[in-house]
């Protein structure tokens, strides 16, 4: 994995070997120099911890059933080491301590190659002894592999590997963890977990969608969606709704006709999700959908984050536009309860 | 270098104490034993609870609207949670003296609000040097697998074993 492979170039950053020699430029680096967690190890912690996790084993809170177990009094939960260096709510606020400097350096570069996005895939934790109150840690970490760019499910990305090693007070190891996040370009879909650092940013577009076949019967229709106006198309003379567009009423067969918009509003006519084959532009699974427009006609469209197992028959859904990049803007449609305005 | 601090555990609990539950000895555990399932019910208020025990306040493990603009369908559980769950379904499999030594996850489908994760585990080998045990652990909730992986405990020697 360590040299880079061809990967797929859509074009979007120039002087690929230069970001490339600048990413491999991290591997063996430090992105988080030697930091203490902000308190010790103690109980207040440890209860609090155990309490919501639901764990009952008493070597965490007393001091006697730990000592019946061979220790010299309670420990802290092996899984817990982690949370001793969590940096809180202090994270969550935005300021970022010097000692991240390389942590933000690299995320600042992943974000410049359109990977603004972060799950986190693996964590392996060794425990070399167990912790109990008083004891200090902190925490290092190194990058120790970027991948060459893959296809995931979730979109294109880079795999990054970083291994955090944890120390006590007097410098000895007392866990390390390894932890691989997937950074990638996002393509509306599930994250598949958090990474405990870093934040989402907003999708750079994905690479583009098969073109329509425009042609003079329907260029009307895909212009009125780039002004995010979806169009039905109606006989002047009969006053039928027809979709999708044509020259001729299907029903009288006149050649004369004006359209009027939609509401927006639907219901789901009947789905498919589509798993295989994929195709870059698009996010997976797919969710394309016959929607029913509350004027009767029907328009074959993608649901927009919604599970696929969460898409009903009749289901109510809502306009909302697609802009998949600067020539093409499509209706797609999203749950009318759980709508989100962007 | 010189800490030795429960580095031996002991099954003591077994007889010396009717408030400790007994530890599974090195001696009893056999290759190809299952672990019962423990089924966590992932309330609201467990995922976030858990997300601040662990001093984690990402947003998307407590603000829903927050989580669908990142495009999640709502919150999610925090992998510490994960960590913590499978070395509680150890200890409470293996007994208190059991001292956990490694907890290695492939993590997978989020655990939202009103799904429940069930942990399943076998045991697939033994270091007789260490007293180790390995584990393969599991977690499974209504989309998928939201983890598996393997980890080890360390067990003590049965009473009278040298």
């Amino acid at each position: 994995m360590s040299g880079h492979q061809g990967h797929d170039d859509h074009g979007e950053h120039g002087g690929h070997d230069d970001y490339e020699a600048r990413l491999r430029a991290f591997v063996g680096g430090e992105l988080t120099a030697s930091t203490p967690g902000p308190d010790p190890v103690n109980q207040p912690m440890i209860r609090h911890w155990v309490e919501a996790m639901g764990d009952e084993n008493p070597v965490y809170v007393d001091q006697e059933a730990a000592r019946a177990t061979g220790r010299p009094g309670v420990v802290a939960p092996a899984s817990m080491v982690q949370a001793w260096t969590m940096r809180g709510y202090a994270a969550a606020s935005g300021a970022s301590p010097s000692a991240r400097r390389g942590f933000d350096e690299l995320v600042g570069l992943l974000d410049e190659g359109g990977y603004t996005s972060v799950v986190a895939t693996d964590s392996e934790l060794e425990f070399q002894r167990e912790l109990a109150p008083g004891d200090e840690v902190l925490v290092r970490e190194v990058v120790e592999e970027i991948s060459a760019e893959k296809k995931t499910g979730l979109g294109a990305g880079r795999f990054v590997t970083t291994l955090k090693t944890y120390r006590d007070q007097r410098g000895e190891v007392v866990a390390t963890q390894r932890w691989r996040t997937l950074r990638f370009r996002p393509a509306r879909s599930e994250p598949a977990a958090d990474t405990g650092t870093g934040t989402d940013t907003e999708a750079k577009p994905p690479p583009l969608r098969p073109r329509p076949a425009i042609n003079q019967d329907n260029t009307f229709w895909f212009e009125a969606a780039k002004e995010h106006s979806l169009r039905i198309q109606r006989c002047t003379t009969c006053e039928r709704l027809r979709h999708p567009p044509g020259p001729c009423c299907p029903e009288c067969g006149s050649l004369s006709w004006d359209t009027v918009e939609a509401s927006g509003h639907g219901r789901v006519y009947s789905f498919v999700v589509n798993h295989h084959p994929k195709h870059p532009a698009f996010p997976y699974p797919l969710v394309v959908a016959l929607v029913e427009l509350a004027e009767g006609t029907r328009l074959l469209t993608n649901l927009l984050d919604v599970a696929p197992e969460d898409v009903e028959i009749d289901m109510p859904v809502v306009l909302d536009w697609l802009d998949a990049d600067p020539d093409l803007s499509l209706p797609v449609f999203r749950t009318a309860v759980t709508e989100v305005h962007p | 270098m010189t800490r030795t601090r429960a580095t031996e555990p002991s099954s003591h609990a077994a007889t010396t104490s009717s408030t400790v539950p007994r530890t599974r000895t090195y001696e009893e555990v056999a290759v190809g034993e299952p672990l019962p399932e423990l089924a966590i019910p992932l309330t609201r208020t467990f995922i976030v609870a858990t997300a601040l025990a662990s001093r984690d306040y990402q947003d998307v493990h407590h603000d829903p609207d927050l989580a669908r603009e990142r495009g999640s369908k709502d919150i999610f559980m925090n992998i510490l949670t994960s960590n913590a769950l499978v070395d509680r379904y150890l200890t409470e499999w293996a007994g208190p003296a059991a001292v956990v030594q490694a907890i290695r996850l492939r993590l997978g489908a989020p655990n939202h609000p009103g799904d429940t994760m069930v942990l399943s585990g076998t045991v697939t080998g033994r270091t007789d040097e260490e007293r180790r045990v390995e584990i393969a652990v599991r977690g499974t909730n209504g989309l998928g697998t939201h983890l598996s992986g393997t980890a080890e405990v360390r067990l003590p020697r049965e009473a009278g074993a040298s």
